[in-house]
Parts: structure tokens; C-alpha cells; sequence
């Protein structure tokens, strides 16, 4: 995992210091809070519906376990004893004072972390596969270009008030793990014929209002390119991405409406006078930042564990939750394991200060003392011995984090919604409460198998709902909270937006209307096809027909909303 | 209307001014408004209208606003003691690619100041895009905003101010935290 070198102690230093006295005029009045406002948000720092929210930046999702004890540190010292993980791979805390945030930001800069740039119209914290370096479908460990990236745009004097917010995801794998095709900008490593390593580059991807899937504007880009190829990018869009109208303002906006190929030709103007110029990457910088990356010291290993294969066929809710939660490994004898954050009755997402701490500790017994954080709100031990699965199964077990639901339905992405945000149209936590509670059946969700539900408060989309294979999206009506469904969308190599299927349906007829998507599809579906698949075979038509065929009688209420 | 700041800060210290800008009022045109004596910044749009009048006035300064581009200017460089670039309001960031463009793309040598919204805790990014000069916004406490400019005493990629990123500039070495 990287490590701050000086220079990277002196400017985060150096930023909790400019924070402190940002706070300190704030306070004494020097700063307006409209000039405030947006200086906090580049420090992560949000206005919520109950208190301010300070989002910290998880650098394409890996930690360390004295950064998860910082975590569980914050939560008891300055929240409410538990933080919330996002689609961004970063950690949220809800009920933050102001007066105590540059303190935190000192206490983070301890463990090497901050929250530069996690909000306002910047490039945000890099994203990307929360399996990099340990898949089996690796081509090339995106790690050290991601890290090479966050520090290119950390503080970048020309880019800090773009039009808008802008994401960069970055991918190795043959799969897709980042949700590139929904950001900014997409990389997605490849070799060319010749054996060089580069990056397929794709812009104007992004969800919200508008959702759009990107388009690639350079199939081959050599890596010593990136940092120059990006700035011209970068720079094409804060001349001409539309200030006017925030809903707008985004990249996609500007690369839809003059046309992908325009766009590119653009770029390449402006590239043509900084390609080669200093920025341009060399190998000793590479290798100065990839040497952080390295693999950890494992040992040879056969390829299957004789223990760990007895277990499996002995004990079937350690094979459950194998089946689901870990994950191949490159190196034999070793597995990725995911843990599972979409316990029914917690907040997706959601973790105590305890279970930080336990996590901490956990990573330092089995994995090297890494984690990493996953878009679909779960954690990951990335380097496990197959011989102390079972072990390590039966103590996060007791923790309550190993729900076998990983890629299941109960393994919601949601956002935060009405509970905690202030821009929500509806709750959302309930909702994904209510259909885990539906659906809690382990047996039951194996047999429905992948299934992606994902749920957004409002159309910013912070729950992915428009790629989730169902997608739920908090409209308002007439003061009332509604609920919008679509199916059909899909993250990864094949990403599609999903298709609304018809009027939004009030809180308590949600699980109802997720159990008539289920019907169909499990009438209809063929041997082994996903829930995705058949939906792409059959279209919307039988699904929306079912599920508004006959009213949806409310004789279960669901959730807090139950009672209102 | 004419406005004139008595104090700018300009090659990091706070300095007398004796440049006015030209703003237009309503009821003003490019080709009709009144140029006054002295040291002016015109607009852009003035400039344009009026480049046979004013070719050979010197000392002469311009100011683009956010949304004008360094390639309109580009070839009457040598024309101006001053170029301003106009923040409307300081989240308007075109003004940094504006900025950029006219150093490194054009190569303009001379003195280029932000005016506007300009307030401390983006100074520091101005100068770094190549900003040498500042006119504070007028209820801002210039001195303090001065304070802007040593924000950070590191930075990690290349712009104006630093022509070689990090990685090119130092030895980066592992540091264990005491
Ligand atoms: C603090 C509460 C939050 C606020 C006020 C907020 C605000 C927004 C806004 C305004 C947008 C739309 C931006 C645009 O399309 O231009 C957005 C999009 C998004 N936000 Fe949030 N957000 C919040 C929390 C979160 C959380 C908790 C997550 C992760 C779980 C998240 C992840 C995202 C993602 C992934 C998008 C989609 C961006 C895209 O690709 O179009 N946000 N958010
Ligand atoms: S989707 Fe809407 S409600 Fe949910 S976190 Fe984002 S802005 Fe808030």
C-alpha cells in the first residue's frame, strides 16, 4: 500500500493548517458562509439535514488497519459511533460540529489520510477495482497509475473550480469492477499488440439527471501520457462544459452535445503542445510509486486446502457464504474475501466503531493488514489463506459480517436519502430495510442468484440506481415520497442504464413489487440465466405488465414508514 | 464606470495602483464609451472595436472576462503592460485555463492580475497558473489575503509557476513517521 514520502506529510499538513484558519475566519465572520461553503466542500465537509457530514477520502479504496482504527477513533470521539461507506469507496461520518473538524482532518493527516477534494466542483477522489493486484482476472494492477493520479490531481491549480464535480475510475481486469462507463472518465488498462501498457480512454460517462454511458476517445493511450492526455482533457472541459445551468455542467453534457469525436479532436489540439512536456510519466516514477504495491510475502501454497475443502462440503452455510463472498485470488492457496456490510436491520453500508475496530484486527490476523473498500458498500480482505477461512468466517459471523448476500439481493447499494441528505426526495435506508427483511431468506436469495438492487434517495443517483438490474429511485409527489422502479441496468463490461417501468409506487408496496419482478423472472427465466439476462431476453413488457396487473394491497407494512 | 483600486498585490507585496479598469455601464457601447487619460484596462470587447484608435497608446492594459478565450488576444500581446482576467464571481474557474494558455501556450511575459471576485483562499492557485498580479475585491482586507500566496510550500504537478512536476524535481524517498 502507498506511503506518504515528506512531501506528501508536508502538503497534507500544510492543508489541515489552511483548513483551520478557513474555519477560524469562517467563525469570527472574516468568511461569508457562501465564500466558506465551498472551501469546506473541498475539504469533504457537507451541510446535512441534521448536522454537518465530513466525507474522507479512501484513495481507490485501499486501507490500512491503523486507518480503520482511526475510523472507529472518529466515530466515538466526534459521531455517533459508526461511519457509513459509500459508492465512492470513501467513509462518511453524519454528525460531525465544525469546530471540531480541522481536528479531525490532524488526526487523520497521523494515519497518512485527509478529505481533499471528496466534494465540490474538482476532480474527486480516484475510484477503482477493489480487487486490484489479487484478481485472477487481472491484466495490469491499476494501483500505482491510481496513485499517480491522486496526487497529480491533488490540489491541481487549474482544475479546482471546474464546472462541475468530476470522477475518474481506473480498472485493470478483464471485468469491470469500477463502474468506469459511468464516470467522468473512464480508464480501463490494456496492452497493445505490441506487449505496451496504456489505458483505453472513455469521457462523458455519469448517472444523475442524465445518465450516460461513456464514450471512448482514445482506444490506446500509452501510460507515459496520462497525466498530459488528462490535463488536455481537463482543459477542454472548464473552458467550455456549461456554467449556466448546474444541471448542465457536467462533462457529458458538453460531450454529448458537440459529439464524442469533436470532443476528442479538442483534446487532441490541446494536447499537442504539453504531449511530451514534463508531465509526461517516466519509468523511475513508476517504479518510485509501484514499489508500494508489491506483493505482500505469501507463502507457497497448494492450490486447494484439503481442510478447507472438507469443511465446505460439511458445513453448507460456510459453503453459502464461500459461493458468495470470496472471491478467486491470483496466487495459489490464497482468496479475496468480501465482508458483508448488508446485514438486514443496518444501514447499508453502515459500520460501528466496534466492528472498525474488529475489522482492523481481523485484516491484521488474516490479510496482511489491508482493506479495501468496494462501490457495492462492502469491505474486503483481499489476501486470505484458504486454511483460515473457516476461521476467519466464524469470527466475522459473530460480528455480523458475513451475511452470505454478496451479489444477492439483499446486497443493496443505497445511499444515505431522506435520513441524512439533504437534497433527498425520499428515504431510502428504510426501503432497503424493508425488502431485506422481505427477502431474508438465504435460501431463497441463492436460488434468485446475481441480482443487482440499488437505491437512490433522489436523481443525483448516489445509490447507482439507473445501472442496478433494479433500480430504485425517490421521487416526490405532491409533498409525498414515491418510489420509481426500473430494470435492465447493469454495471461492468456491459453497463446499460435501466428502463423505468412504470408509476412510482408508495414505501410499503416496495417489497411487494420487488416480490412480482421476482415472479416473473423466476417463471421465465431458463436454466442459469440471471435475473439481468432474462430481462434483456424478455424485454420490460411481461415484468411491468405483472407488477401493475392487479393492485398491490397493503396488508404487510414494512419499515418506519409503516406507521405514518 | 470607471474603478480604480488604490492597493494591489503584485509580485507578493501589496503595492500602489495607478491603473484604472474600464468597466462598461449599461448604456455604454464598446465603440462609444469614453476612454479616460492615463493607465487603462480596457475590455476586451473595446479593444476589439477600437484597435485602429488606440494601436500605439501606450501604457495600455486589456481584461478578458471568464468566458473569452487567450487565443483572442493572442497575436496584440506585445500591446500590453497589463492583461486582467475577470473572475465574475471567484467559482468561476475558466479564469485559470485563460491564465494558463496566455503563459505557456502564447508566452505573454507581462503582468497579469485578477480582478473581480478575488479573494485570499484562491490566490494561491491563481499565481500557481500565472497570476503575478492581484486586485483584491475591495471589502477584503488586502493584507490578510496576502497571506494567501505560502498556502502550501509543496505542490505536486508542473503549471506555470513550477515548470517540472514533483517527480521530476526531487528525489522521493520513503519516510517512516516518528
Ligand atoms: C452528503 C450527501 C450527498 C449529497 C448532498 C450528494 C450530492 C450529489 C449530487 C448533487 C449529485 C449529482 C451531481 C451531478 O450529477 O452533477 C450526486 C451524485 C452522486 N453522488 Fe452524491 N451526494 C451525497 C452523498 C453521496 C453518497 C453517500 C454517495 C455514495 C453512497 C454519493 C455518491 C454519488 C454518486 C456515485 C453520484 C453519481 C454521480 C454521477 O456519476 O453522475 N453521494 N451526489
Ligand atoms: S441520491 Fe440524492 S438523496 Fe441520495 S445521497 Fe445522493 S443526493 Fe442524497
Amino acid at each position: 500500500m502507498y506511503r506518504y514520502d515528506q512531501y506528501d506529510h508536508q502538503i497534507v499538513k500544510e492543508r489541515v493548517a489552511q483548513y483551520r484558519d478557513q474555519v477560524r475566519r469562517r467563525l469570527s465572520n472574516e468568511l461569508a458562509e457562501d465564500e466558506f461553503r465551498i472551501l469546506r466542500l473541498q475539504n469533504g465537509l457537507y451541510m446535512q439535514r441534521h448536522a454537518y457530514m465530513l466525507r474522507i477520502a479512501v484513495p481507490y479504496g485501499l486501507l490500512s488497519a491503523p486507518q480503520v482504527r482511526k475510523f472507529a477513533h472518529i466515530a466515538r470521539k466526534y459521531d455517533r459511533g459508526y461511519g457509513h461507506f459509500t459508492t465512492r469507496q470513501n467513509i462518511q461520518f453524519n454528525w460531525i460540529k465544525l469546530e471540531e473538524s480541522p481536528d479531525i482532518l490532524a488526526e487523520l493527516a497521523t494515519v497518512e489520510m485527509h478529505a481533499i477534494q471528496t466534494s465540490g466542483n474538482c476532480i474527486r477522489n480516484i475510484t477503482s477495482d477493489e480487487l486490484a493486484g489479487v484478481a485472477a482476472d487481472e491484466v495490469i494492477d491499476p494501483r500505482p497509475y491510481a496513485e499517480i493520479l491522486r496526487e497529480w490531481s491533488t490540489f491541481h491549480p487549474e482544475f479546482a473550480y471546474l464546472p462541475r464535480k468530476f470522477k475518474i475510475a481506473i480498472n485493470g481486469s478483464e471485468e469491470d469492477r469500477a463502474a468506469t462507463a459511468v464516470h467522468d472518465i473512464g480508464l480501463a488498462m490494456a496492452r497493445n499488440p505490441a506487449g505496451d501498457i496504456g489505458f483505453r480512454v472513455m469521457v462523458g460517462g455519469g448517472m444523475g439527471r442524465t445518465p450516460i454511458i461513456g464514450s471512448v476517445i482514445r482506444e490506446f493511450l500509452p501510460w507515459q501520457h496520462a497525466l498530459t492526455y488528462l490535463e488536455a482533457i481537463l482543459r477542454v472541459y472548464n473552458q467550455h462544459g456549461r456554467r449556466d445551468n448546474i444541471y448542465k455542467a457536467r462533462i457529458k453534457i458538453l460531450v454529448k452535445a458537440i459529439g464524442a469525436e469533436e470532443f476528442a479532436r479538442q483534446v487532441e489540439a490541446e494536447w499537442i503542445d504539453i504531449k511530451d512536456g514534463p508531465g509526461t510519466l517516466t519509468v523511475e516514477e513508476l517504479q518510485r510509486v509501484a514499489q508500494y504495491f508489491t506483493a505482500p510475502a505469501y507463502e507457497t501454497l497448494p492450490a486447494t486446502d484439503t481442510g478447507f475443502e472438507t469443511r465446505k462440503a460439511e458445513d453448507k452455510a460456510f459453503a453459502n457464504w464461500i459461493k458468495r463472498n470470496v472471491k478467486a485470488h491470483k496466487v495459489a492457496g490464497y482468496a479475496a474475501v468480501i465482508l458483508s456490510l448488508k446485514k438486514t436491520g443496518v444501514p447499508p453500508g453502515d459500520l460501528t466503531a466496534d466492528q472498525l475496530d474488529f475489522v482492523a484486527d481481523l485484516s491484521e490476523r488474516y490479510s496482511f493488514g489491508e482493506v479495501r473498500v468496494t462501490h457495492e458498500q462492502n469491505l474486503v480482505l483481499a489476501d486470505v489463506k484458504q486454511s483460515e477461512l473457516f476461521a476467519l468466517w466464524q469470527e466475522a459471523k459473530a460480528q455480523g459480517l458475513a451475511t452470505p448476500n454478496i451479489g444477492l439481493l439483499t446486497d443493496i447499494i443505497c445511499c444515505p436519502g431522506g435520513d441524512f441528505c439533504s437534497l433527498a426526495n425520499a428515504k431510502s435506508i428504510p426501503i432497503a430495510q424493508a425488502i431485506a427483511e422481505k427477502f431474508d431468506n438465504i435460501d431463497f436469495q441463492h436460488d434468485i442468484g446475481d441480482i443487482e438492487l440499488n437505491i437512490s434517495g433522489c436523481i443525483n443517483a448516489c445509490g447507482h440506481h439507473h445501472i442496478g438490474n433494479i433500480g430504485i429511485l425517490g421521487v416526490d409527489k405532491d409533498g409525498a415520497e414515491w418510489y420509481q422502479v426500473s430494470i435492465g441496468g447493469a454495471q461492468g463490461n456491459n453497463t446499460s442504464i435501466g428502463k423505468i417501468i412504470g408509476p412510482s409506487f408508495s414505501a410499503h408496496q416496495m417489497p411487494a413489487v420487488i416480490e412480482r419482478l421476482l415472479d416473473v423472472y423466476v417463471k421465465q427465466r431458463t436454466e442459469d440465466e440471471r435475473f439481468i439476462d432474462t430481462v434483456q431476453r424478455i424485454g420490460v413488457a411481461p415484468f411491468k405488465e405483472f407488477v401493475y396487473a392487479t393492485p398491490i394491497l397493503l396488508d404487510q407494512p414494512h419499515g418506519e414508514d409503516a406507521c405514518v | 464606470m470607471p474603478v480604480s483600486n488604490s492597493e494591489i498585490i503584485k509580485n507578493r507585496a501589496v503595492v500602489a495602483d495607478d491603473w484604472t479598469v474600464l468597466r462598461l455601464s449599461e448604456g455604454d457601447t464598446a465603440d462609444s464609451v469614453t476612454i479616460p487619460a492615463g493607465k487603462v484596462i480596457l475590455p476586451l470587447a473595446v479593444w476589439q472595436a477600437r484597435r485602429t484608435e488606440l494601436q500605439g497608446r501606450t501604457p495600455l492594459g486589456v481584461w478578458l472576462n471568464s468566458d473569452a478565450q487567450a487565443d483572442a488576444i493572442k497575436d496584440d500581446l506585445e500591446q500590453f503592460e497589463v492583461i486582467g482576467i475577470n473572475f465574475p464571481i471567484f467559482t468561476d474557474g475558466r479564469g485559470y485555463s485563460i491564465a494558463f494558455n496566455l503563459r505557456t501556450r502564447y508566452g505573454y511575459a507581462g503582468e497579469l492580475r485578477a480582478i473581480g471576485d478575488v479573494l485570499r483562499d484562491q490566490l494561491f492557485y491563481m499565481q500557481r497558473v500565472g497570476f503575478n498580479a492581484f486586485a483584491v475585491r475591495a471589502d477584503k482586507n488586502i493584507h490578510d489575503a496576502l497571506k494567501g500566496l505560502t498556502d502550501f510550500s509543496e505542490k505536486y504537478q508542473a503549471s506555470w509557476d513550477e515548470k517540472t512536476p514533483l517527480f521530476r524535481r526531487v528525489q522521493r524517498q520513503p519516510v517512516t513517521q516518528d
